[in-house]
């Protein structure tokens, strides 16, 4: 077997859950040791997978099943260390509610397994075995703080939500199967022709089952329960991570089978961008919990990501890229800083509860200002730049619908962070927290701000970087 | 000329705001925050004035042109001057340390955040006015909006949370279609750089729409009728220095943006569209102006009358003539220091009564007589005395229309005498009258820093009312050569 190194990251993620599953059945208290150890597994998979694929030209193993190429390099590092800094952050918020045991690292660790596979599959069968078992890692996750009822309610309904649109997914799979006679995507492109109509079918199955897992309008119900009732920690998960493999399955997708039928699925695909651009930002603008309003924020900012992929075009791909990169660093933020904010051991989780913040914690004040400016999209921030990517690119195809109205919605997103903003800035305020003052979530926190405000003055670097991703 | 001087301009209060922002915020610092601050604008207004030395007011050229790789093949960051925007540079470093010394009484509390606001205001507006790429023109213009919503929201009035939202909203919702006409025109001609853009021009088909599109952004910020309710709103409830910094700079912005850009670089649609851009500002000259006859409160007043100025401005720049344009540029520099000027006035009597009312007041000239004298100076300007500088924009811009169209020059020249009624009712019910109100004995006159700050914008108003020969012969050249060019692409086209 040749190229097998190209592997070495699934192959080493997957040992690692084996050893920390025995480890976490034959010594007792071992919770911490194996938090650590899974953050510096998460680490070295990163490292390993920098070192081991990133130069590597496009490489495919096991009867062509899984592929390895830079666009599948760069989102498994981006994969591997959105998920490494959740969970570098979440210990303080896991003990304070009680649930810091062995299962919560080894279940990130088995959904990261499930996502990178997903990410480098080049076969249906493949990517269906990954998709499952990110998910499977996901419903208990979601419901890992068993004892309050929203917990165990956002879990048990992201799980029959989530099995019905595996299932949508599995006959997409099956359709394309019987029309083409095989499940690798190559082969599949090969068969294509684009008079083949009935092939539709079996891609708005797949595109369905797809949408729901980055929870694009209208696909999108599970979302803000889900996201609200979960712990914290999960969400921040949930905001980032699965939604980077998912996107990169998106590509994948449609570009390399599916790109002769590029009419069929490109209306799909504005359908989806633009419904939940519109649909996240007004939605979001009534609610009153921060989680439940990140959600539809993420609803929306899933929408611009997908108003890149839609063009068709390398540029789109690169644009969507580079959004969603820029998105999971700004999320980073912002629940890094929910992170730090408790009083009575109690987190703060409603719009309220920020009232007023400036007034006694200035810095956090001024980190969250930036961020969600930034997440608004107004200059000079990151922001706006992945936005001004993802529209050069819908223009450059004379998308101008689109490109209207994605940025008429982005005013009216403006107006729910800038309520945001009036309640931390404007409104009275309330007595201090009692933070959590960890050096991981500053770390998280000021890096992320810091990297949003500054990305202006060199933002030809990460352009640079995913210029590389050539899929077309 | 190695020396980056416009960039500096830019990075100078930015590097201010960020010294602040690394000293601690007590109430023994505020004294050495404000000086900070203070000393900071006033190398930039030093720095500036050089600049205005330096350059060249014989040639139309971009000047101290700076070009630097931003997004390797795709934007460069290019900044220089030309006559039109480096008027504009200096009035924004000249009123920024004006600000700066005013805010002893309006702002009590986070005085280093609000300095740090104003400071990186500043550096935002002098990029605005220097960047010679649309991109980066659009990155300065939206940034701007940043600072100016905290200002209102945290410092201002009562109903500080609409006026922040209003004018944040109504901004945004105006600039996003410019940046589509922005990427748009990346992708007709392939370049965003304006210079460029001038030589290679932009085919007539696409130009009508980008028009409109750049309009609906500068129409906002100017404000133009029907969409200026956002500036009353804005005014009132910012304290004085925001309300100094918006009248005085950000409205500039969309003048500046009218000439630079829709005359610049879409003769044709401009040539079209010119009578929409008349109704409009005749609407917005004679309507704002019977508003603000019937306005009780002294903000809104002086608010809605920086519409009708603004009025004469847009009107001014669509004439197309020599004066028209001269006498736009004038006219928003004697605006921004005017308009400056009254709003500080009112300032000045809201520290001392807490009222915005007209009603509270009358009477007050036996009471606070040196006051008095200089709001008078002032109130004379706005309405464009002969001697101020409000005449000589007005006149000018008049002549403009006057040549280009007859009607439109008669109506909008009524504005001229609604103007002059408004202000001075104002000025005689506040000012003269009998003393009613038996709190307002207890007034004091200007303190030192009051007069200091009025007097440096006295001397400017009479100065170019008398002189306006350093404006003219700066932006003489730019102006013909814009002219030029833009006849002869309107006359290759028709």
């Amino acid at each position: 077997m040749e190229n097998l190194e190209l592997v070495f990251p699934e192959i080493f993620l997957s040992l690692s859950i084996m050893f920390l599953l025995l480890l976490g059945v034959f010594k007792k208290n071992s919770s911490t040791i194996i938090q650590n150890i899974s953050i510096i597994v998460l680490l070295i998979t990163a490292v390993i997978t920098f070192n081991e694929t990133i130069g590597v030209d496009e490489t495919k193993l096991f009867n062509n099943s899984i592929i390895v190429d830079y666009l599948s390099s760069f989102m498994k590092i981006v994969t591997l260390l959105a998920a490494f800094i959740a969970l570098i952050i979440s210990s303080n918020y896991l003990k304070t509610f009680k649930i810091f045991k062995i299962e919560y690292p080894i279940l990130i660790l088995s959904s990261v397994l499930g996502m990178i596979i997903m990410i480098s599959s080049n076969d249906l069968i493949v990517f269906y075995m990954g998709l499952e078992l990110q998910s499977l890692a996901l419903y208990v996750l979601a419901t890992f703080n068993r004892d309050q009822i929203k917990s165990s309610e956002a879990g048990l309904k992201y799980f029959v939500l989530s099995a019905l649109s595996s299932g949508l997914l599995l006959y997409g799979c099956s359709l394309i199967y019987g029309f083409t006679g095989s499940t690798n995507f190559d082969i599949i492109s090969n068969q294509l022709n684009s008079q083949e109509y009935s092939l539709t079918f079996g891609i708005v199955f797949i595109l369905v089952g797809l949408a729901f897992k980055i929870s694009a309008v209208p696909f999108h119900m599970w979302a803000p329960d889900v996201y609200e009732g979960s712990p914290t920690t999960v969400t921040l998960f949930f905001t980032m991570v699965p939604k980077i493999a998912a996107l990169t399955v998106f590509i994948r997708f449609l570009y390399v089978p599916f790109f002769n039928l590029i009419d069929q699925w490109q209306m799909i695909l504005i359908f989806l961008s633009i419904a939940s651009m519109i649909f996240g930002a007004v939605a979001a603008i009534g609610q009153k919990n921060l989680k439940r309003l990140i959600a539809y924020s993420s609803i929306s900012h899933i929408g611009y990501a997908l108003a890149g992929l839609s063009t068709g075009t390398n540029e789109g791909i690169q644009s969507s890229i580079i959004y969603i990169t820029i998105y999971v660093l700004m999320n980073l933020g912002f629940f890094s800083s929910l992170l730090m904010m408790r009083r009575d051991e109690k987190y703060y989780e409603t719009l309220d509860d920020l009232s007023g913040l400036s007034k006694n914690h200035p810095l956090l004040s001024i980190s969250l200002l930036i961020i969600l400016f930034s997440l608004a999209g107004i200059p000079p921030l990151a922001g706006f730049f992945a936005k001004f990517y993802v529209f050069k690119a819908v223009i450059e195809q004379s998308m101008y619908f689109l490109a209207i109205v994605g940025l008429l919605s982005t005013v009216i997103a403006a107006f729910y962070y800038l309520r945001i903003i009036k309640i931390i800035y404007f409104d009275k305020e309330k007595e201090k927290y009692d933070g959590d003052n960890s050096f991981w979530l500053k770390f998280s926190l000021t890096v992320s701000t810091i990297f949003i405000l500054i990305y202006f003055i060199f933002p030809s670097q990460i352009i640079d970087v995913v210029s590389r991703i050539n899929i077309i | 000329m190695n020396f980056p001087i416009l960039s500096s301009l830019i990075l100078l209060p930015t590097i201010g705001a960020l010294f602040l922002f690394f000293t601690k915020s007590n109430k023994e610092n505020n004294l050495t925050v404000k000086y900070v601050s203070l000393f900071t604008s006033l190398v930039n207004f030093i720095l500036s004035i050089y600049l205005w030395i330096l350059f060249d007011q014989t040639s139309s050229e971009f000047q101290f042109v700076e070009d630097r790789v931003w997004i390797e093949n795709f934007i460069n960051y290019k900044v220089g001057v030309d006559g039109i925007s480096i008027l504009f540079i200096i009035l924004t470093t000249f009123i920024t340390p004006l600000c700066i010394i005013s805010i002893n009484n309006s702002v009590k509390n986070r005085l280093r955040e609000f300095l740090i606001a104003v400071l990186i205001m500043e550096s935002f507006m002098i990029g605005v006015f220097s960047s010679l790429d649309l991109v980066i023109f659009y990155l300065f213009f939206e940034a701007g909006l940043i600072p100016m919503f905290l200002i209102i929201g945290i410092w201002g009035g009562e109903r500080r949370v609409y006026s922040a939202f209003k004018f944040f909203l109504y901004t945004l919702l105006g600039s996003v279609l410019m940046l589509v006409a922005i990427i748009s025109i990346y992708w007709i001609t392939g370049t965003t750089d304006v210079i460029q853009l001038y030589e290679l021009g932009i085919d007539t088909k696409y130009q009508n729409l980008l028009w409109l599109a750049f309009f609906s952004s500068f129409a906002v910020k100017t404000p133009m009728w029907p969409v200026h309710t956002w500036l009353p709103d804005a005014h009132v409830e910012a304290p004085t220095a925001g309300s100094v910094l918006l009248a005085a700079i950000l409205l500039k912005m969309a003048g500046y943006g009218f000439i630079r850009f829709s005359l610049g670089l879409f003769p044709m649609a401009s040539e079209i569209f010119t009578p929409l851009v008349y109704i409009l500002s005749v609407i917005a000259i004679i309507f704002t102006s019977l508003i603000a006859l019937m306005q009780e409160d002294m903000k809104k007043l002086i608010a809605y009358s920086s519409v009708a100025h603004m009025g004469f401005v847009t009107l001014g720049i669509f004439t197309i003539q020599q004066q028209g344009i001269e006498g736009s540029i004038i006219q928003m520099i004697s605006h921004g220091l005017v308009s400056a000027a009254l709003f500080l006035c009112v300032g000045v009597v809201y520290d001392r009564m807490h009222s915005r009312l007209i009603s509270t007041y009358g009477g007050i000239v036996t009471i606070i007589p040196k006051y008095s004298v200089l709001f008078m100076v002032f109130t004379l300007a706005a309405l464009g005395l002969p001697g101020t500088s409000g005449f000589i924009g007005e006149f000018l811009i008049l002549m403009g229309a006057f040549k280009d169209n007859f009607l439109v020059a008669v109506v909008a020249s009524l504005g001229v005498i609604i103007g002059a009624a408004y202000m001075l009712w104002l000025y005689k019910r506040v000012v003269f009258g009998k003393l009613v109100n038996s709190d307002l004995k207890q007034m004091v006159d200007l303190n030192k820093s009051e007069i200091v700050i009025l007097t440096c914008l006295a001397i400017p108003t009479l100065f170019f009312g008398f002189y306006p020969e350093p404006l003219i012969n700066t932006i003489e050249v730019s102006i013909s050569d814009l002219i030029k060019s833009y006849n002869i692409q309107t006359a290759s086209n028709f």
